[in-house]
């Protein structure tokens, strides 16, 4: 209902639409009939027992696969829509600016931790360097554009605490380091949004504080809007503003932490039964 | 003290030859290296051997051919425009062939089985050929040498001179020269760095914005344009080009590429100078018409006991 209001008039601050989203595998009917809002300036929250569809949902919004029903409206900056749906792959990441991290890490691994920040940033230098030729020749503007690529992977790398390790090949770091890195290569690529797939697996309690301020600074800092799949409990109920609760692939809850908790239908499919793992 | 003499006098009668054929093994090297490089390339991004490429090779010398007889007819004698319009324009042509085979012939195969594009290939380098032979003749086409003469290096007693020709001197510079400018494209631009991401993870590399199609084109681009290279060299070397000459020197190219580790561009460079020196080294010393049979011998001895090859990185599983 709420989703069929936004397609009439989306609020200013709607950044993703989510309309009556299907995705089916032969028989297998991955995501059901899900339709939700994701505002700028917002952490919204998806999670739900293994198997619920959320990472084929991502899969869905990053082009890795296209959707059998359903429509992925992108509000971008000054007004532009995207329909995720139907753009490949690359543009979504270099025209809608929908970035992305993997559950499991999928970094450049036989690259330096700077350079896998600089290939977030090729497609401001492809063009600087006049498609390579001009920067080949040490064109001015290419310096430039490279500089201040270098200052913003920079800025990333302190803002991560990965300064030290710039020139180290990425895949050498610490599982909790590359974690951030990938975060850092995301943000490289100036996204409006941001989908996070479990970023929290794997880090101890330290490590995972850490990362709720760090996307919470995203959040205030940059405006934009994430999308956050996390088992991770203290993480989600920490730091979402908004949850949507997936379960065999149809959403059966929706709203606010607290909303959430107390959700009867939210504890029998999640807490409640799997909880005790 | 006798035979240390003895030895010494050995030595110096033997050395002339020996570096006659240290400096055609270089030459030959160089050839063989940049063509490598198009097969180390093309399988370091998607996996493939490109069999077309020694074809386009053969294209690219039958390119600087023309331009030169064009050059005769226009009356341009001078030897360094000559040289600079074969490479300028050789280049360019056989660049826009490897840009339409790939989107001809590989693109649409993307993502099917990893045989297709295999097939294909083999495919087109037949195409090509037969391409040749029609608009060409079948024929061998003989070209007047452009640079000759040399710097004597050694004499022997006996007469005997070991030579470096200029061309010869022209060949390695330019390789080398090639070789520097392709390593600082490759580790200090933007391209670079995005060709080197989607030989990692080329689903990621979309991810982050970068345009994974494009970028492969432009990986066939450069590998034909570093055959078209070589094969201006082969041309102004043996100046005898055929239709069918791109398999030969194709398959020994293949070779260098896997002798040197397969995907890694120095490694390329390698295996193109040794394969080169073998040959010389076997034709001076043994007998030149089993030099194919040493060329090929290595890439057996090489896939038994050194899969990955000299410089190369052991295959990683990829997730």
């Amino acid at each position: 209902m709420s989703a069929a209001m936004a397609a009439v008039s989306p609020a200013a601050d709607t950044l993703l639409n989510v309309e009556r989203l299907t995705m089916r595998f032969g028989g297998l009917i991955a995501i059901n009939d899900v339709s939700f809002v994701a505002k700028r300036r917002q952490i919204t929250g998806i999670i739900g027992p293994n198997g619920a569809g959320k990472t084929t949902l991502f899969n869905c919004i990053t082009g890795f696969y296209k959707p059998t029903v359903g429509r992925l409206t992108l509000h971008g900056d000054a007004g532009h829509t995207y329909l995720l749906e139907q753009m490949d792959g690359f543009r979504i990441g270099q025209k809608a600016r929908v970035a992305r991290t993997f559950q499991n890490i999928r970094l450049f691994t036989g690259m330096s931790v700077l350079e896998n920040l600089m290939v977030a940033q090729h497609n401001k230098l492809m063009l600087a360097s006049g498609y390579t030729v001009l920067g080949l020749f040490g064109w001015p503007s290419f310096r430039r554009a490279e500089r201040d690529a270098r200052d913003k992977a920079v800025h990333w790398l302190e803002k991560t605490r990965l300064i030290g390790v710039a020139d180290q090949p990425a895949g050498s770091l610490p599982y909790g380091d590359q974690r951030r890195l990938e975060i850092a290569r995301a943000m490289c690529t100036d996204p409006i949004m941001l989908c996070l797939d479990e970023p929290a697996a794997g880090l101890n309690p330290r490590e995972s504080a850490d990362l709720n301020s760090l996307l919470l600074s995203i959040r205030d800092e940059f405006g934009i809007g994430l999308l956050l799949i996390e088992h991770d409990m203290s993480v989600v109920m920490g730091i979402s503003d908004h949850i949507v609760v997936l379960d065999y692939g149809r959403k059966i809850a929706e709203g606010t932490p607290l909303d959430i908790r107390n959700d009867p239908a939210v504890i029998r499919a999640y807490l409640g039964e799997d909880g005790q793992e | 003290m006798e035979w240390l003499f003895e030895l010494f006098h050995q030595v110096n009668y033997e050395l002339p030859k020996f570096v006659q054929f240290l400096i055609v093994g270089l030459t030959l090297g160089s050839i063989y290296g940049l063509i490598a490089i198009g097969y180390t390339m093309v399988y370091g991004i998607i996996g493939m051997i490109n069999f077309a490429h020694g074809d386009i090779y053969m294209i690219g010398a039958f390119q600087a051919m023309i331009v030169l007889l064009i050059c005769g007819t226009l009356g341009i004698s001078w030897v360094p425009l000559q040289l600079l319009l074969m490479l300028v324009v050789a280049v360019a042509l056989t660049a826009a062939y490897g840009w339409s085979v790939e989107r001809i012939a590989y693109r649409p195969l993307r993502g099917t089985q990893r045989l297709a594009p295999l097939i294909s290939a083999i495919g087109m380098s037949i195409f090509l050929q037969n391409y040749v032979q029609l608009v060409q003749g079948p024929r061998p086409k003989p070209v007047e040498p452009v640079i000759s003469g040399g710097v004597t290096v050694l004499t022997r007693a006996d007469g005997f001179v070991a030579q470096l020709g200029y061309l010869q001197i022209v060949i390695v510079l330019l390789t080398v020269a090639l070789m520097a400018g392709f390593t600082l494209l490759i580790t200090r631009t933007s391209l670079g760095r995005a060709q080197r991401a989607c030989e990692q993870d080329m689903k990621m590399a979309s991810l982050l914005g970068v345009n994974v199609d494009r970028t492969i084109s432009l990986t066939f681009v450069m590998g034909a344009g570093l055959a078209a290279v070589a094969g201006m060299m082969v041309t102004l070397y043996w100046g005898n080009n055929d239709f069918h000459m791109g398999f030969n020197a194709g398959i020994k190219a293949f070779t260098a590429a896997v002798l040197g580790g397969i995907g890694s561009l120095p490694g390329a460079m390698l295996g193109g100078v040794l394969i080169g020196l073998i040959e010389a080294f076997w034709s001076g010393y043994f007998t030149a018409e089993y030099k194919d049979v040493a060329a090929f011998s290595i890439l057996v001895l090489v896939l038994i006991f050194r899969p990955t090859g000299l410089l190369g990185r052991p295959e990683v599983e990829k997730v």
